[in-house]
């Protein structure tokens, strides 16, 4: 026994499988593989040698054998042990060589596992492999069959172009001499097969096909199932060049079928080879016809026996084997287009098969009744089955539900389109989320196909947004919004279904856009409806505002302007409401909103103007469904084509295109809107932030308003391109949040399943200081974030109020893509961060821009930490980078007048609001220097408050959600005898703010960098400071060290009298924070 | 191409054998094995024996506490490979004399050979038991 031979390897395999985790067995594994490498490390020198020499082939061979050290027998034991390491999952990159020298081991043993292992461990395109060429045509040509077989099947395995053009010859010759014995020769076959495939020249059309037809004439049956393997590959290639072989296909199908000479070793559960009657049967159909009658009339007999012939038993083998048989029948008499009889033979076949319990058959029954709708024109009699059908699409099988909802797609037409798709909506919220995309894309899709009614495709739509919003891509209701308004009948009915569904309480956002931009469009249709009026449409709109996302208030803005412009007469309270609105966004950070709400308050401050820019949409062109585009997109293959998918391509879809009426009054002619173009201002901001704003959703963005140039409605239709579900399917993800959210995580799961456990990262060197970088882009608003030999990560930053607008840009350096790019995003509780999609691949030499949204939603110092990786060839980096979004860029700078000051420091009376601490350990600087590190931290030094020279004081105002605008004030007080020491005094209108403000400038002054935190943990925000509080009766004894506090700052202690009184605090002018810094 | 790879996988979903007759590299390998073995393992005997998953099928049979699982082009006949993998069943059973998970385990080499013989480069090369198993009789006669 070869194996029981081997002691280390079962005892290495024991002590594997007594592993109790993981862990473990990575240990042993790895102990192992030190273990093998020390062994063949003794053997280095000889294989550089070795790899040298090999090179010319024909050194090589005594090379390998003129060996020492290490005996063939523990070589194999070593290789095998490899083989089962990298079998449990762990990767082998040494011991390649060994392996390929045990190829040329004069011994059966040793060779057999050289060349196993070899085509397990290695692939077409490994170095190695040709240095063992030689080695490999020696055995192929020599006189021992065995070796023979052994280094065919390794070509036929793992043979590549090279070995195509060396060997083809030897192995045709194997293929076709009659001296040589079966077993040589089924493997020469399809040895012969891969080396066509990887050069379709090394085999000789001309010549080949008759002896192709010779071939068939095998009796062996081993020989002959490998020689229809190779048909098969040759015909799906050029089947005219192989007429010849139908009839010897037919003669074959017959001779199994009649069980005339098959030995019994080739009989399977009483079945002649059902393998090879399969293959046989496959090769067939890549024939597109029978023409010979004789032929036929042979071939549909041999069929109509296996048709009638296979019954139900009970042993499962031989039912299934049978079944095999017979499931390939039907697939030839398909392709056949046999008889009509025939043909309902067959359906009636398939009709039991869906019915039956035995899941295999009712699976391959929905399988091949789907096959058949492509091929034939039997839909009637399937038709019947249609409830049998959809009870499968219920089955507890997922297989077998996606073959049922493959077969109900297939089989919709105009007249079962209302029942089909009704059950695919009933059964869309109860299906796994697995399905839920296909399932409402094909929902849509046979709407749309076969709508009886438009309203009802409307309904459709609308539901399915309803029941599946997430499973909804853009496309599927920028397609509604097309028909629609092509479609005027049925604009009333689709604003009234607009507003039921809006009036919902929870609704997917989704329904939010499409609802919103119909009523903009069409409510008007409705106005003298009781609830109709614009106002009350308005507001009902209007609600769902603070719940959607920034895709969506686009849509809204422009819904808005378009009620604004339908209300006739004005109605002024409306317009106040609609403008107040505008005037909010327009300065709204995302460039999209902020364009629309300035254009849409020009634009309809200018009155009589707007009646025409905003008027209804024009009409549509016609255009294919983008839909039904992308369902036959995901169905292309790159696997062999098969006759059946050959066929079925044919078959155009034949989709409802949109109607063009003629327009009808009320609707402007396209000529009567201004021409449209996308301002100036729009391209320079696409352009800095390379990803180009969505502009999609489907409304006209931007209107030159002063309409000058020749309106053309080609042009318009051009321009409207993006808003039609034709945009560039990558657009989509990036224009719906949640699709891109969802892609990442997908994405990520994808990452850690395929990481390797013991996958080194950060083997990279990083150019430059991190923390450095980082510090100095606290301070400044555009710079290098990040550096090593392989990427650059730049950042640029813009920064507004609460707001901000950060790009990154990653840059990669080589000659060579870096892949699998990764950036994640960990915020802080305190910001919230939306990264646009950052591409999985960089370019050589290229950089992308990948934007990232920041909202800041209270005081923290906490900063955002991005989490970057990439590989580049082996190395795998991974860095993580702390990201400049820290405290002082929410702080906008503003000076405040001594009469302004005074009374804001004096109403924050101590703490919470108001924090003095005594700070030791400040990097020594000069007062000027203190000052312009506080302005660069956008703290404005107002000289002239403190009359004493050794004291700061300094004004700013903080942004972020939860405080809007809130005032801070700081007083430095230093003491020029003691640099490294000060007392800090700051003041704001929220306790949270003014601890993390003054922990802020704390870590800013005190010169040991501060280690980098982790995001997740954010001070208790109304605890107490940490530092304990100076007793606010008497700061002059804290104070003793720091000697001065000048008589005008009489007015801290006041205040804090005045707290301590019971004094009400007073919010400063609503929002605003102070700072103060006093020094000494 | 027909059959793409072989896999066979125990309870607890550790690889006994793995046989891939296209390329892929160690950590596609990894994930596809993850995958399909968690798809596969969660099914019960009330299911079908085809699971489809990215582009293949995968046509899976449990005998005892191992699975056989082979990967196959969609357009494959689904019911031969099903019964292909209970030819290699038995012609291992002939072999070894009611074959085991731990026969496969410690004697992988040998459960090599015999797929080996069985297929070459994703086609079926041969199916009698009696030729599947010469040339392993062959080698321990040698030994």
């Amino acid at each position: 026994m070869a194996l029981s031979g081997m002691r280390g390897l079962s005892v290495f395999i024991s002590d594997v499988r007594n592993c109790q985790n993981k862990e473990q067995e990575r240990l042993r594994v790895d102990k192992e593989l030190g273990n093998i490498r020390t062994r063949f490390k003794n053997e280095k020198a000889r294989f550089y040698f070795l790899a040298h020499v090999g090179l010319d082939g024909s050194l090589c061979d005594c090379a390998f054998e003129c060996g020492e050290g290490l005996s063939p027998y523990e070589k194999k034991k070593y290789v095998w042990k490899m083989l089962y390491i990298y079998m449990l999952g762990y990767d082998v990159d040494f011991g390649h060589m060994e392996a390929v020298s045990l190829i040329s081991a004069p011994k059966y043993p040793e060779k057999q596992v050289g060349y196993i292992v070899t085509s397990c461990l290695l692939n077409e395109n490994h170095d190695f492999l040709r240095l063992a060429i030689n080695t490999v045509r020696n055995d192929i040509i020599g006189r021992n069959e065995t070796f023979q077989c052994l280094a065919l099947t390794l070509v036929g395995n793992i043979g590549g172009r090279e070995f195509a053009e060396s060997l083809a010859p030897d192995v045709q010759k194997l293929l076709l001499s009659s001296s040589c014995r079966p077993l040589v020769r089924k493997k020469a076959a399809l040895c012969l097969l891969r080396l066509f495939r990887k050069n379709p020249d090394v085999v000789n059309v001309d010549g080949w096909s008759d002896r192709m037809a010779q071939l068939l004439d095998e009796r062996d049956l081993g020989v002959l199932t490998s020689s229809m393997s190779l048909l098969v590959a040759l015909v799906s290639n050029n089947h005219e060049a192989y007429w010849s072989c139908l009839p010897k296909c037919v003669k074959t199908l017959e001779r199994l079928a009649r069980n005339q000479d098959v030995p019994q070793e080739y009989t399977y559960y009483g079945i002649p080879s059902p393998w090879l009657q399969v293959k046989t049967m496959r090769a067939l159909q890549y024939f597109p016809t029978v023409e010979d009658p004789n032929t036929r009339r042979s071939l549909f007999e041999v069929l109509q026996r296996i048709l009638m012939g296979t019954d139900v038993v009970k042993n499962v083998n031989k039912n299934n084997a049978s079944h095999a048989v017979l499931f390939e029948a039907l697939a030839l008499v398909m392709h056949l287009d046999a008889e009509k009889e025939m043909m309902s033979q067959c359906v009636a076949l398939l009709g039991k098969f869906i019915a039956v319990r035995e899941p295999n058959i009712r699976y391959l029954g929905l399988e091949n009744m789907t096959r058949m709708l492509m091929v034939t024109d039997v839909q009637d009699i399937i038709k019947r089955h249609q409830a049998q059908i959809i009870t499968s699409l219920k089955d507890p099988d997922i297989s077998i539900r996606r073959r049922a909802l493959d077969l109900l797609y297939g089989m919709c037409d105009v007249s079962n389109a209302k029942d089909i798709v009704e059950e695919l909506l009933q059964y869309l919220s109860t299906a796994d989320f697995a399905m839920r995309e296909e399932l409402s894309l094909k929902a849509a899709i046979l709407a749309e196909k076969f709508a009886p009614d438009l309203s009802w495709y409307v309904d459709v739509i609308l539901q399915l947004i309803d029941k599946a919003g997430d499973f909804v891509s853009d496309d599927i209701w920028f397609r509604v919004v097309q028909f629609v308004t092509n479609n005027e009948d049925l604009q009333p009915y689709a604003a009234m279904k607009a507003r039921e569904y809006l009036d919902k309480p929870a609704i997917h956002e989704t329904m939010v856009k499409v609802s919103a931009y119909i009523l903009g469009e069409y409510s008007h249709l409705l106005a003298r409806r009781p609830g109709w009026n614009p106002r009350e449409i308005f507001n009902f709109i209007h609600e769902k505002l603070p719940t959607v996302s920034t895709s969506t208030i686009p849509i809204l803005l422009s819904t808005y302007a378009k009620i604004l412009m339908h209300t006739q007469p004005p109605d002024e309270e409306l317009q106040k409401q609609i403008w107040a609105i505008f005037k909010k966004y327009e300065s709204c950070i995302d460039a999209e909103i902020q364009q629309r709400a300035v254009e849409y308050l020009a634009l309809s401050m200018k009155g009589v103007a707007l009646m025409d820019i905003l008027a209804e949409m024009p009409k549509f062109p016609e255009r294919q469904s983008s839909l039904i585009k992308k369902a036959e997109d995901s169905e292309a293959d790159t696997a062999e084509q098969s006759a059946i998918k050959l066929r079925a391509q044919q078959q155009s879809s034949n989709a409802l295109v949109l109607t063009d009426q003629r327009p009808a009054n009320g609707t402007p002619p396209a000529a009567q809107l201004g021409l449209v173009k996308v301002p100036s201002m729009s391209n320079a901001d696409q352009s800095t932030s390379g990803q180009g704003l969505t502009h999609a959703n489907g409304t006209l963005t931007v209107v030159d308003p002063q309409p000058s140039s020749t309106p053309s409605p080609d042009l318009l239709g051009d321009l409207l391109g993006p808003l039609a579900i034709e945009g560039p399917p990558g657009t989509a993800p990036q224009s719906d949040p949640r699709a891109a959210s969802g892609l990442e995580g997908g994405v990520n799961l994808d990452a850690l399943a395929i990481a390797p456990v013991e996958e080194q990262t950060n083997a990279v060197e990083q150019i430059g200081d991190i923390g450095e970088k980082f510090r100095a882009l606290c301070l400044k608003d555009s710079g290098v974030l990040y550096e090593d030999v392989y990427v650059q990560i730049g950042i640029k930053a813009d920064w507004r109020g609460h707001q901000g607008r950060v790009v990154l840009f990653l840059g990669n350096k080589n000659t060579a893509p870096l892949v699998s790019v990764q950036a994640l995003i960990l915020p802080p509780s305190h910001l919230k961060i939306e990264l646009s999609v950052v591409p999985d691949t960089i370019p050589p030499r290229a950089q992308v821009q990948c934007p990232l949204e920041i909202i800041n939603l209270q005081p923290s110092r906490d900063s955002a930490v991005l989490d970057f990786s990439y590989k580049f060839g082996t190395h795998v980096v991974n860095v993580k980078l702390r990201l400049p979004a820290v405290l002082n860029k929410f702080l906008q700078p503003i000076s405040v007048s001594p009469e302004e000051f005074f009374p804001q420091w004096r109403s924050l009376s101590g703490p919470p609001l108001k924090l003095q601490e005594v700070v030791r350990g400040v990097k020594p600087m000069l007062l000027a220097e203190m000052a312009n590190l506080f302005n660069s931290l956008h703290l404005v030094v107002c000289p002239g408050l403190d009359p004493n020279p050794n004291n700061l004081v300094a004004s700013t105002t903080f942004y972020s959600e939860s405080t809007r605008a809130m005032l801070c004030l700081m007083r430095i007080e230093t003491d020029p005898a003691d640099r490294t020491q000060l007392r800090m005094t700051i003041a704001s209108g929220d306790p949270t703010l003014t601890f993390e403000l003054k922990e802020f400038i704390k870590e800013q002054l005190i010169s040991i960098p501060v280690p980098s935190r982790a995001p997740a943990a954010m001070p208790p925000p109304q605890a107490q400071p940490i530092t304990p509080p100076i007793p606010s009766s008497d700061p002059g004894a804290i104070l003793a060290a720091v000697p001065y506090v000048p008589a005008s700052w009489e007015a801290p202690n006041d205040m804090m009298q005045a707290r301590a009184g019971g004094v009400e605090l007073e919010y400063l002018g609503g929002f605003e924070v102070l700072i103060f810094f006093c020094t000494n | 191409m027909g059959i793409r790879f072989v896999l066979m996988v125990n309870k607890q979903g550790q690889t006994r054998l793995a046989q891939y007759y296209e390329y892929l590299n160690i950590d596609e390998r990894r994930a596809l094995e993850g995958e399909i073995v968690r798809k596969c393992l969660a099914r019960n005997e009330q299911q079908c024996s085809f699971v489809e998953h990215r582009n293949y099928k995968v046509v899976y049979r449990r005998y005892a506490s191992l699975f056989f699982l082979v990967g196959v082009d969609k357009e494959e006949n689904e019911l031969a490979i099903l019964e292909f993998i209970h030819l290699l069943v038995e012609t291992m059973d002939r072999h070894f004399g009611n074959v085991c998970e731990l026969d496969i385990m410690f004697h992988l080499e040998k459960a090599h050979f015999m797929l080996e013989e069985m297929v070459m480069n994703g086609c079926i090369v041969e199916t009698s038991k009696a030729n599947i198993l010469s040339p392993i009789q062959l080698i321990d006669k040698a030994s």
